[in-house]
């Protein structure tokens, strides 16, 4: 063990690098539905079809910008605009249209619901983007280089990757713990989450609760999104694959968790950056692998509370 | 409905789609994979019953379509692979069942969507065996001992499925009216008034599970021997939601649900295919939220209703 | 007025005809219903039409949605640029043709429905399917079992015609195994020191395919060099940022990808904003099609290629001014470069026409049936947009490789290629009747000094 840890130390401190900047990336594609999913109980599929229309949109935005000749560093806010522009614009539309009317039916229908939406949006953003990878690394490129020391050898990693995506993921995790804690909106929805009669009957009004959780997921989605788009290309199929990622953090954090779903992603991340390091095979399968090891310990999830067993 | 009635529906049903299937060529094939589909929903309705939805029984599908890709090198023989693949993938729904019944709702509907999802990577992984996403071409099988022409075999096929249709959708009639079908739906409205009364929750939804497995493993066989080729496509999470689509779509109140849903699913995908090839998918989702949101009861419940306004007009 | 390409007939053509057959009762009947009702009733029709039909209809399979339509949108785009450009010069003797699309998106068991749709309810004449391995290898036999002459128009695995034979299905290109192997060969005239590499492919048939090529010519011509790194991230991953501090630390002298569409272009924009590419030389033979929308994120003096000899600065192609026509064509069209999967199109749709011809000039003008059509195939040699490819009798293409090495220049805002190669396609290819993995292990190391002389970039 003490061989091996002098051998492979400095590459446990690259692949931890590696893994928080991933844990962040899965952060933000999670947290969203986690919130959704605590309040409405839905278990929202078209989540990765906001996911990938945020990150279209952040693209076409900066590219937008650059062709106007426009400052470059306006790429960066241009992120987060556009995500918040894709979850006031789509959200709304979506809870009051669709899962409003389903509100209070069977739970396979409400969920079904979302997959539909998800077949359509899927389309649709074809229909809008085209299917040519669509790409605006401004934001990285503006921001430049950071070289690690690894031995005598320095490691250059990209400071959007060390510094911005971390650095956006912890901002969202403080602040929505701070904004669900402190806040009179945030324990509206912290209270329709635990008990959404019991809410009503305090004379919360659960319907403005819902539209506005459902906004805020919406726009973390696109976020997440937006985020990823100056590093990865987007191309049609996208959201389908976010979302099998994002159902397994929920579910390995437990219903509704912001924290849950911050460690989650932490193991999530590290995990497969071991992964890659020392049994790249295993890469694909690890955020399975974890789900199922914590469930087999934990069946209500890492930091659920089991459920009261109601007669 | 009476009995009688039913009956008679199945038989006319049965006999629509052999029509069909003779008159027009092609439709034979979907029609075929249309009641193998039927056949894995059939066992999405059955755990529907308890509440509980499960998104990634393409898992069963899958195994028994790769059991029978494997096996038809060994016995190439249908009446042979058909059971073993269908007996192999209720094993292993056993197995993954004593595990995945402890869950309710997401964590249940979940842990299914991993697995089948840790299935498919494992396809993909162990690539030297599966070929990956080039995936397997079947060997002709035989039917009884026959070496059948690739019309006979299409018709041998498309029968058997209509066979074991009837014959699963006459059995879960019988399971749901059965008290296991009864508890089964006690799982849903409150299991712990279920467990008071001595029954374990978790027994009564592992038998259902078994069930459902073992009938998409049917499912799984019929469908590798009449596409003759398996990728691990079959497991993705989206074959999966595919079931539980059609579940909806044909509705989950009768066991005719499962076979109109997945015929009605079948058609309008080549149908929207042929018309829109690149909006297909748009098509679809649109279709089920229309029938979401104005019949939630599916195309069996609409076709009730209507029947139903008829005979009191 | 742009001039039209319009493939060169490879045989003398016999007179065009009249233009209109006899229309058959049922052709009628369909037309009159047309639109879904003409799906649903239609069937039952004779399978070999002798007599000349009043047009061709010919069934496309290509990706229209998922990650793969990257390749798929393109090859419908330049089938519709020159099913349209045929029909204005008249058609294949005297017959317009007509392309019918399907999506492969929804996977093989939708196809293998799509097809048999194809034939009985379309009853088209011909069908060129598909990008997908799966699906070739689904369709291959369907097209002796339903007889349709099929072209795999594509698809890249050698296994369909190494683990089988058929007498209705032909590739009208290459397979993996040149694809690759002449990258191999580039790379160890290019780089002959080299002494270790590793690969970064994607977790899919072609990924583990294209790797299981190179690793086996790679221990037969060069044996011992070390394998750094084998690293199969997810199809359609997104984020490279692992793989790629794994390989700033192990500084292989080689990288390997045949990694392509969204992944290729993360693949290369993340290695260049951390500096890989000037760690390693890159070995990427499907960079064609990521170059332009990469742009110069791609550095020179990397090692790429396009499956096959499609470059649209090919340094000697056979009929410069085809060549030309199609490049400037599409771009008017569609407003972007042509990439291989639009060449690997046009081979199909020429051989098509190729066929057609030599199977009418053989019958003394009259019309093929499709067994006749199906055989003309056979032996077929006919151009490309930049040379020619010849199917051999086991129904594989013979198509030339071209590989590069980037170079950036002020007239183009992507990387081009220079000191190009183009590899016969004999050379490459295995023998007919061997299997690709047992013929690379044959090899011999002097084989690389007999290369032809690379072809430096003409401004």
């Amino acid at each position: 063990m003490g061989d091996w840890l002098s051998q492979n130390g400095l590459l446990l401190g690259l692949a931890t690098l590696d893994g928080l900047s991933y844990a962040a990336a899965v952060f933000m594609v999670a947290v969203g539905l986690n919130l959704v999913f605590g309040v409405l109980r839905i278990l929202n599929i078209a989540h990765g079809s906001l996911y990938a229309i945020g990150g279209y949109a952040a693209a076409s935005l900066s590219l937008f910008l650059s062709s106007r000749g426009l400052p470059e560093w306006l790429s960066l806010p241009a992120l987060v605009v556009a995500a918040a522009l894709v979850g006031v614009l789509l959200g709304p539309v979506i809870e009051r249209l669709l899962l409003r009317r389903v509100e209070g039916q069977e739970p396979v229908l409400q969920l079904l619901v979302t997959f539909a939406l998800f077949m359509v949006l899927e389309d649709l953003q074809k229909l809008v983007w085209g299917v040519q990878p669509v790409v605006s690394d401004t934001p990285v490129r503006l921001l430049g280089n950071v070289e690690i020391p690894f031995g005598a050898d320095t490691i250059p990693f990209t400071a959007y990757q060390l510094f911005v995506l971390p650095g956006i993921a912890l901002l969202t995790l403080v602040g929505l713990a701070w904004f669900l804690r402190r806040t009179l909106a945030g324990r509206m929805i912290v209270a329709v989450t635990e008990d959404r009669e019991a809410a009503r009957a305090m004379g919360i009004d659960a319907a403005k609760v819902t539209l506005l959780t459902f906004t805020a997921g919406a726009a973390l989605a696109a976020l997440g999104g937006a985020l990823a788009s100056p590093v990865a290309s987007l191309v049609p199929g996208v959201g389908a694959q976010t979302i099998v990622l994002s159902f397994a953090v929920v579910a390995t954090a437990g219903l509704g968790r912001v924290e849950g779903a911050a460690v989650t992603a932490l193991l999530i991340g590290l995990g497969r950056a071991f992964a890659v390091y020392f049994e790249p095979e295993l890469e694909v399968v690890v955020p399975y692998i974890i789900m199922v090891l914590v469930l087999l310990i934990r069946p209500q999830g890492l930091f659920g509370t089991p459920e009261t067993r109601r007669i | 409905m009476s009995r009688s009635t039913e009956i008679l529906l199945a038989l006319i049903g049965a006999a629509l789609v052999l029509a069909l299937a003779w008159a027009v060529p092609w439709l034979r094939f979907v029609m075929t994979i249309a009641l193998a589909k039927g056949l894995a929903v059939l066992g999405i309705l059955l755990l529907l019953r308890a509440g509980q939805v499960s998104f990634g029984h393409a898992l069963y599908l899958a195994f028994a379509a790769y059991a029978v890709a494997f096996g038809a090198s060994v016995v190439p023989e249908t009446l042979v692979l058909l059971p073993l693949a269908a007996l192999g993938a209720a094993l292993l729904g056993l197995v993954v069942g004593l595990f995945v019944v402890r869950y309710r709702e997401i964590f249940f509907g979940m842990l299914n969507l991993a697995l089948s999802m840790v299935f498919y990577s494992v396809l993909e992984k162990f690539y030297a065996i599966t070929h990956g996403t080039d995936g397997i071409r079947l060997p002709p099988t035989t039917f009884a001992g026959q070496t059948l022409s690739n019309e006979a075999q299409g018709w041998a096929m498309l029968v058997l499925a209509l066979l074991l249709s009837l014959g699963f959708g006459a059995l879960i009639r019988a399971y749901l009216a059965s008290p296991m079908g009864q508890a089964l739906a006690g799982i849903k409205t409150r299991e712990t008034r279920l467990e008071f009364m001595g029954i374990s929750g978790r027994r009564v939804l592992l038998a259902a599970y078994v069930l459902s497995a073992l009938m998409a493993g049917c499912g799984g066989a019929v469908l590798a021997m009449t596409t003759r080729h398996v990728t691990p496509a079959l497991a993705y999470w989206t074959a999966s939601g595919e079931l539980v689509f059609i579940a909806i779509l044909g509705g989950a109140g009768s066991v005719f649900g499962p076979f109109l849903g997945a015929v009605a699913y079948e058609l309008t995908r080549v149908y929207a295919a042929a018309l829109v090839a690149d909006a297909w998918q748009m098509i679809l989702g649109l279709v089920l939220l229309l029938v979401i949101l104005f019949a939630p009861g599916g195309l069996w419940g609409m076709g009730r209703a209507l029947l139903a306004r008829r005979r009191s007009a | 007025m742009v001039a039209k390409i319009v493939a060169p007939p490879a045989l003398s053509q016999p007179g065009s005809g009249h233009v209109l057959g006899p229309v058959t009762r049922r052709a009628a009947l369909l037309g009159a219903m047309g639109g879904v009702g003409s799906l649903a009733l239609a069937g039952r029709s004779a399978q070999a039409q002798a007599s000349k039909p009043a047009e061709i209809k010919v069934g496309i399979a290509t990706f229209l949605s998922g990650p793969s339509s990257v390749f798929g949108v393109p090859g419908r785009q330049a089938a519709e640029m020159l099913f349209d450009e045929l029909n204005e010069a008249g058609g294949i003797g005297g017959v317009k043709v007509r392309p019918i699309f399907v999506d492969e998106g929804p996977g093989v068991d939708h196809f293998v429905g799509e097809y048999r749709r194809l034939v009985q309810s379309e009853n088209v004449n011909l069908i060129f399917a598909g990008i997908s391995s799966a699906d070739c290898l689904a369709c291959a036999p369907l097209s002796d079992e339903m007889k349709r002459p099929t072209l795999l128009w594509d698809c890249g695995t050698q296994r369909i015609f190494e683990d089988g034979k058929y007498e209705y299905a032909f590739r009208t290109q290459a397979n993996a195994t040149p694809e690759v192997l002449s990258a191999l060969l580039y790379l160890l005239r290019a780089k002959p020191d080299f002494r270790s590499i590793a690969v970064v492919n994607q977790d899919y048939a072609w990924g583990r395919d294209s790797w299981d090529i190179f690793r086996t010519g790679l221990q037969a011509l060069k044996p011992g060099v070390r394998v750094a790194a084998e690293l199969f991230p997810r199809f359609g991953a997104t984020d490279f940022s692992t793989e790629i501090t794994r390989l700033l630390a192990l500084r292989p002298d080689v990288v390997l990808s045949t990694t392509w569409g969204g992944d290729l272009d993360a693949f290369i924009r993340q290695s260049f904003d951390r500096k890989l590419f000037e760690r390693s030389t890159f070995v990427l033979p499907l960079a064609e099609s990521s170059l332009e929308r990469v742009g110069k994120s791609l550095p020179a003096g990397h090692i790429i290629g396009a499956r096959g000899d499609h470059w649209f600065l090919h340094p000697s192609p056979r009929d410069p001014a085809l060549l030309a026509r199609f490049t400037e064509n599409y771009r008017k069209r569609f407003n972007t470069y042509p990439i291989y999967s639009t060449h690997h199109m046009a081979q199909a749709v020429f051989a098509m026409k190729a066929a057609y011809e030599k199977a009418i000039a053989a019958k003394g003008g009259a019309w093929p049936t499709d067994a006749e059509l199906a055989a003309a195939f056979k032996g077929l040699e006919f151009p490309s947009l930049t040379g020619s490819v010849r199917i051999r009798e086991d129904g594989q293409g013979l198509e030339d490789q071209l590989i590069g090495t980037t170079l950036h220049t002020d007239k183009y805002p992507f990387a081009v290629m220079t000191d190009m190669v183009v590899f016969p396609a004999a050379s490459v290819t295995a023998p007919v009747g061997q299997k690709s993995l047992d013929w690379l292990k044959t090899l011999k190391p002097d084989m690389v000094q007999a290369l032809p002389q690379p072809v430096a970039y003409k401004p």
